[in-house]
């Protein structure tokens, strides 16, 4: 047992925004685009799904309930920005203190607080491309967008507990277990094509009923195939952004008390986890 | 009688030192448990009470445990068991420039492990223009930190620690960072610390610095406390403790080619007795001994002391002196140099011997460090890298200033 006097709030503050600052301002430094790369990135995977889904598939996205907007390629690209915030976050928030392990040795600060500067870091990137987002359905949908546009603050703030409680917790068993990083990997594809991001989910519905009429079971029971999606917390906050950006409508009561209680999950079990194994990293590193 | 700064009580902390280092989830799953590893034991049952305004030494051999309880007490390992306590703001400068991104400037560099060290953006700012003047970047500020030479990244990263200001300040062997002159800034600072009445632990291998920068030391050994007091006691009782370890390993860097090898070297007191402690002022006799299995042509000899880091304390060449023996006949023998005294500080040396033939560019043999040898503390005490003898003889006071009568 340490007993030292803890670093007070402004301090914590201060490392935590100085941290997020060296994050943000090293990303891009000495590219010639800069900061621009965090747009282009995107923007490649959303032009590669829409021809593959959208034009090859032939895939629909239902027409935008107040906004009228009928794009597949906004409605992907919604769902690209969000699921890179997602997946992005997660990965950088479990890498944290594998990233940091020299600054660990060496100096006894808050860890929580790298973990989170990764967060943030990314929530910065994202910001920028969800006020691209914005721009576009403002001149694609009209004005109404502003009607819904302050629900993305607390839908943000949701999305980011719920990563920061998992990276939080990955965070911590990467340090004792490398493989996680390379099981990650997988677990993410995965989840990708399990949170609706290229494809709408009435597409894995109207399968569902198909399957359902043709008595396929597995283990007795129906296959649980929509079920994946409708419990899994990444498609809930997708469908939520898009609520908000495509639609301009606001989210289900349902959706947001979905996604509050995985957040605040998320962030009670992995802020337990990491304070619990935390305190040992420095001689696992 | 001050408080304590810092309070260490019973503690003790194993690492776990791996066989087969394997950190998968597999090797989990089958061996059932983690990778089969041993204890070791860094820290056995360590008390220690550091008061408030000290300087305090940790003294002791590699993988004695100092860095460890240093790094227990900055919080940055976690005892097994027992308590540390620490008042106030800690600041450990276990190395320099923590944090520092490379791609950063100066400046950016400057808050970034402010924020890390513990100051707040307000504090920093204060703090800017004597940070940047005390490290002498002033003119590079702006620029990215990887076009810093190495010299003026340790000295930015020094400045910002040294001006953290804490209660209580760790600091691992980083006290030798810079040149000269930046030295003697460091010193400055740390000697206003004391002033200050603030507390700082140090670990050092320097016996030189510990006796002269500290109040009060301790020492340890595989783990475990084995003397608290003075700061010079303390590293007299571990200099006089470490005579018996000599004769040096591999005997250092060795190269030549070959036509002479040295077998040994070793100190004679005056009775011709081989030693490996002598004290400052004793005569001693530094004997060489050699193969020559084929005879050697003009052999010029040389000999030099350095302490154990390397620094050179005395050195003297054949050549200089007219010692020009023509030609070593097949067979071994040996060479004597007398040596009048040796006013060192209480260390250990190195001694390190060479043979090359008249003007050829390559040593027949050339050893850094054939044997060691222990310096004990001469009969008073002195400061510094030299031991002589010297005495406080004369004494003035209340003159009345020229000034005031012209």
């Amino acid at each position: 047992m340490t007993v030292s006097t803890p670093p007070t709030a402004r301090v914590t503050i201060n490392l935590l925004k100085n941290l997020t600052l060296r994050e943000v301002r090293s990303e891009y430094k000495r590219t010639v685009l800069g900061r621009v790369w965090s747009l282009v990135n995107p923007l490649a995977q959303i032009a590669v799904f829409s021809i593959v889904f959208g034009l090859i598939f032939g895939m629909q996205a239902e027409p935008g309930i107040n906004s009228g907007v009928h794009s597949f390629p906004i409605w992907i690209g919604i769902g690209v920005i969000v699921w890179g915030f997602i997946s992005g976050s997660i990965r950088a928030g479990m890498g944290a203190l594998m990233a940091n392990a020299g600054l660990l040795q060496k100096v006894a600060l808050p860890r929580w607080v790298l973990v989170l500067s990764k967060v943030l870091a990314l929530v910065f990137t994202f910001l920028i491309e969800l006020a691209v987002i914005c721009v576009v359905m403002a001149l694609v949908g009209g004005w109404q967008i502003i009607l819904t546009l302050p629900l993305l603050l607390p839908l943000l703030l949701v999305t980011a507990a719920f990563t920061l409680g998992i990276g939080l917790m990955l965070s911590v068993a990467t340090v004792y277990f490398r493989d996680i990083e390379h099981l990650w990997s997988i677990v993410v594809q995965v989840w990708m094509y399990a949170s609706g991001v290229v494809f709408p989910v009435s597409l894995v519905a109207s399968k569902q009923a198909e399957l359902d009429a043709q008595g396929v079971t597995v283990l007795g029971m129906p296959v649980p195939l929509l079920a994946v999606f409708e419990y899994n917390p990444a498609q809930v906050l997708l469908s939520m952004y898009r609520n908000v950006l495509y639609d301009f409508a606001a989210p289900s009561m349902g959706d947001w008390l979905v996604v509050s209680l995985w957040a605040v999950a998320a962030l009670v079990v992995g802020g337990l986890v990491f304070r619990r194994f935390s305190r040992n990293i420095v001689e696992e590193l | 009688m001050p408080a304590n700064a810092v309070s260490v009580r019973d503690v003790s902390k194993t690492f776990r030192v791996y066989h087969d280092r394997n950190q998968s989830l597999k090797a989990t799953v089958l061996k059932r448990g983690r990778a089969k590893y041993e204890e070791f034991w860094a820290l056995k049952g360590v008390d220690l009470d550091i008061a408030e305004g000290q300087t305090f030494g940790l003294l002791g051999r590699n993988g004695s445990g100092k860095s460890t309880l240093l790094k227990c007490i900055a919080g940055i390992l976690t005892p097994n068991t027992g308590s540390i306590t620490t008042r106030g703001r800690v600041a450990a400068m276990l190395e320099v420039g923590s944090g520092f991104h490379p791609e950063l400037s100066g400046r950016e560099n400057i808050y970034l492990n402010g924020a890390i060290l513990g100051m707040t953006k307000q504090e920093v700012d204060r703090k800017l223009d004597a940070i940047v003047d005390f490290s002498g970047v002033e003119r590079f500020i702006d620029h990215p930190v990887k076009n810093y030479s190495s010299g003026m990244y340790v000295r930015l990263g020094f400045s910002v620690s040294i001006h953290t200001e804490p209660d209580l300040l760790l600091v691992d062997e980083v006290l030798a960072v810079g040149d000269m002159e930046f030295q003697a800034k460091c010193q400055e600072k740390f000697a206003a610390l004391k002033r200050d009445g603030k507390t700082v632990v140090v670990v050092s291998h320097d016996l030189g610095t510990m006796r002269t920068f500290c109040d009060r030391a301790a020492w340890l050994d595989h783990g475990e406390l084995q003397a608290v007091g003075r700061a010079s006691t303390i590293v007299d009782k571990y200099a006089d403790d470490n005579h018996h370890v000599h004769g040096v390993e591999g005997g250092g860097k060795r190269h030549g080619t070959g036509e002479v090898r040295f077998t040994k070297a070793a100190l004679l007191d005056e009775d011709g007795r081989e030693v490996t402690e002598i004290r400052p002022d004793q005569p001693v006799t530094l004997r060489m001994h050699y193969d020559a299995p084929r005879g050697f042509e003009s052999p010029n000899f040389s000999a030099t002391i350095n302490t154990m880091h390397g620094q050179r304390m005395w050195a003297i060449i054949a050549q200089d002196r007219g010692f020009l023996p023509t030609r070593l006949e097949p067979g071994s023998g040996t060479v004597d140099i007398a040596i009048a005294g040796l006013p060192l500080q209480p260390a250990e040396y190195e001694i390190g011997v060479e043979v090359r033939g008249i003007d050829e560019p390559e040593p027949a043999d050339s050893v850094q460090a054939i044997s060691k040898f222990a310096m004990r503390r001469a009969a008073e005490t002195y400061g510094g890298m030299l031991a002589i003898e010297s005495a406080f003889v004369d004494f003035s006071t209340g003159l009345t200033s020229d000034r005031a009568a012209s």
